[in-house]
């Protein structure tokens, strides 16, 4: 495993927690109260908080910025950036900027296509993908240099993480695709989330098997499910999601109302499975505008209270 | 081949409408192959706009001509007479052989009729599909054929984005996910392996980063 540094993340894996990240969207307008809203929902029940990038390819608030307003609250924000919308140059510049706010952790995503937001006539950027992302941010960090391989002076040294799902076909390839992503210099992957537990499982044991657990810490992405409704949906029109008819079912054959509490059941079973397969690291909650359930979800799984990690943090700009 | 297809006809007559005379110039090389500026559809075009003018009670003389290849000059050359015969020229051709005809006739307004769409394959009848994106540093050896750049909606060149269903892009589930094609070609060939190498960023200032592009053949400059 690669030596930590000032991530709170990054020491709390090192030191061997079953760790808990979660989820939060930053709202579409300027308004810093909206996110520190949700921050104060998963302030103290989870260890780091994911904040995306306009997903979905809409307009909202910065992930650098986000993460500052959430770094304010004490919590520990992973910005999620994608190469959709900003160049090599952009890119770079932006995470150096998001370090000297106290950033400390990012995770390299390629981003969902802008054709499915709410501007699909903007033109893409993709000038690099999210591997040769995680690459720069390791160059960055192990090299101290730049993607021009300038010596930056003060180089960000980031916690990287990177997206995989387990449960896109095909199977063999996905754990060659893992592979790669860690040779590239990746810390942490969290994953699309788990509905089929099974096969979820046997994309870890093919991990196992390759010996690429060592090098890795892998967060299993979790869902709640709200409604049939939902399940139904995420199964045949999210891209890449694989929701096991049983479970549809299951939520189906609950009354409206009871569906949210069927959802967190699921949620529950599933991490108690999770909990006991060898090799993970932790999970990642990824509740969609639905952040006051995060922190029921952590206690009835009887995750709290968290840990607390042993670091040194620098102070914002140092 | 350069794949391009007709602008609508009222869109054309907006465009010709300064004009009386116009000549239709077609193209005879790859416009003709995928149906959108051959000497066929020259004569077409130009059907349709006399009728579509008289319709409206227009006077208007619209003429035809079609030459081998818009994008030399030589061939160009062959349609100077109806050229100077006429107020604009309506070109059938790609956007290049628009460029190079008014070249060629710098006193004559020079109209696009084809909106030029990719360099691309006749898939199946009737259906083309775009293949290259001219990025100008060809990569196709270590994707088993199948182009990330052209054919990714991300240009992902280290492997398939999460979003593919079925062989499908996400983006557009009538073409087949790029990255599907790749994974089961190479599978096919036993190259899947090749896969694990990592592809470092693309140098684009051989596409069209780097402002317009040039080749010196120094061998055919004599």
């Amino acid at each position: 495993m690669r030596t930590p540094f000032a991530s709170k993340l990054a020491a709390l894996l090192a030191q061997g927690n079953f760790v808990v990240t979660a989820e939060c969207g930053p709202p579409r307008g300027s308004d810093a109260a909206a996110v520190i809203q949700k921050g104060r929902l998963l302030k103290d029940v989870v260890d780091a908080v994911n904040v995306t990038d306009n997903q979905t390819a809409i307009v909202r608030m910065s992930s650098i910025a986000a993460c500052r307003h959430l770094l304010e609250l004490g919590l520990e924000p992973v910005m999620q950036m994608v190469t959709r919308d900003r160049n090599r140059i952009a890119l770079q510049s932006d995470i150096l900027g998001a370090y000297s706010m106290g950033i400390r952790n990012i995770l390299c995503l390629s981003g969902d296509h802008q054709s499915f937001g709410s501007q699909p006539d903007a033109m893409n950027v993709f000038d690099i993908d999210s591997m040769n992302l995680v690459h720069a941010v390791r160059r960055m960090r192990d090299n101290g240099t730049d993607m021009s391989g300038f010596a930056l002076k003060d180089s960000p040294r980031m916690f990287i993480g990177a997206a995989a799902n387990p449960f896109a076909d095909p199977f063999e390839y996905r754990v060659i695709r893992l592979a790669k992503k860690i040779d590239a210099g990746v810390d942490f992957i969290q994953t699309q989330c788990v509905y089929n537990v099974e096969r979820f499982r046997r994309w870890m044991q093919m991990a196992r098997d390759e010996g690429l657990l060592e090098d890795v810490h892998i967060l299993a992405g979790i869902t709640p499910l709200k409604s049939g409704g939902m399940a139904r949906y995420m199964a045949a029109k999210v891209a890449g999601m694989d929701v096991p008819e049983g479970l549809i079912r299951r939520m189906e054959g609950v009354d409206k109302k009871a569906a949210p509490a069927e959802g967190v059941a699921i949620a529950l079973e599933t991490i108690a499975e999770l909990r006991e397969m060898e090799g993970l690291s932790g999970i990642h909650i990824m509740a969609i505008e639905w952040e006051a359930i995060v922190g029921d979800i952590v206690r009835a799984a009887g995750l709290t209270p968290r840990p607390t990690a042993a670091l040194n943090r620098p102070a914002a700009g140092e | 081949m350069i794949v391009g297809e007709q602008k609508p006809i009222s869109e054309i007559r907006e465009i010709i409408a300064p004009y009386r005379r116009v000549l239709v110039l077609g193209c005879g090389t790859c416009v003709k192959t995928c149906f959108a500026g051959g000497e066929d559809e020259t004569a077409v075009m130009a059907s349709a706009l006399r009728l579509s003018l008289k319709k409206d009670g227009l006077a208007g003389d619209i003429r035809e001509w079609t030459v081998e290849r818009q994008c030399e000059d030589e061939f160009i050359q062959e349609a100077a007479r109806p050229a100077a015969e006429c107020d604009a020229i309506l070109s059938l051709a790609c956007g290049a052989g628009v460029q190079m005809v008014a070249r060629r006739f710098p006193d004559k307004p020079v109209l696009p009729g084809v909106n030029t769409t990719f360099i691309g394959v006749l898939e199946e009848r009737g259906l083309f599909t775009e293949e290259c994106a001219g990025c100008g540093q060809c990569k196709l050896a270590l994707f088993g054929a199948v182009c990330p750049i052209a054919r990714c909606a991300k240009k992902l060149l280290n492997g398939p984005c999460g979003g593919s269903r079925d062989g499908r892009c996400e983006v557009n589930p009538d073409t087949a996910c790029a990255w599907h094609l790749i994974i089961e070609r190479l599978t096919a060939l036993g190259q899947l392996d090749n896969l694990r190498a990592y592809v470092p960023p693309t140098d684009w200032r051989t596409s069209l980063s780097g402002g317009p592009r040039k080749l010196i053949r120094e061998d055919h400059r004599i």
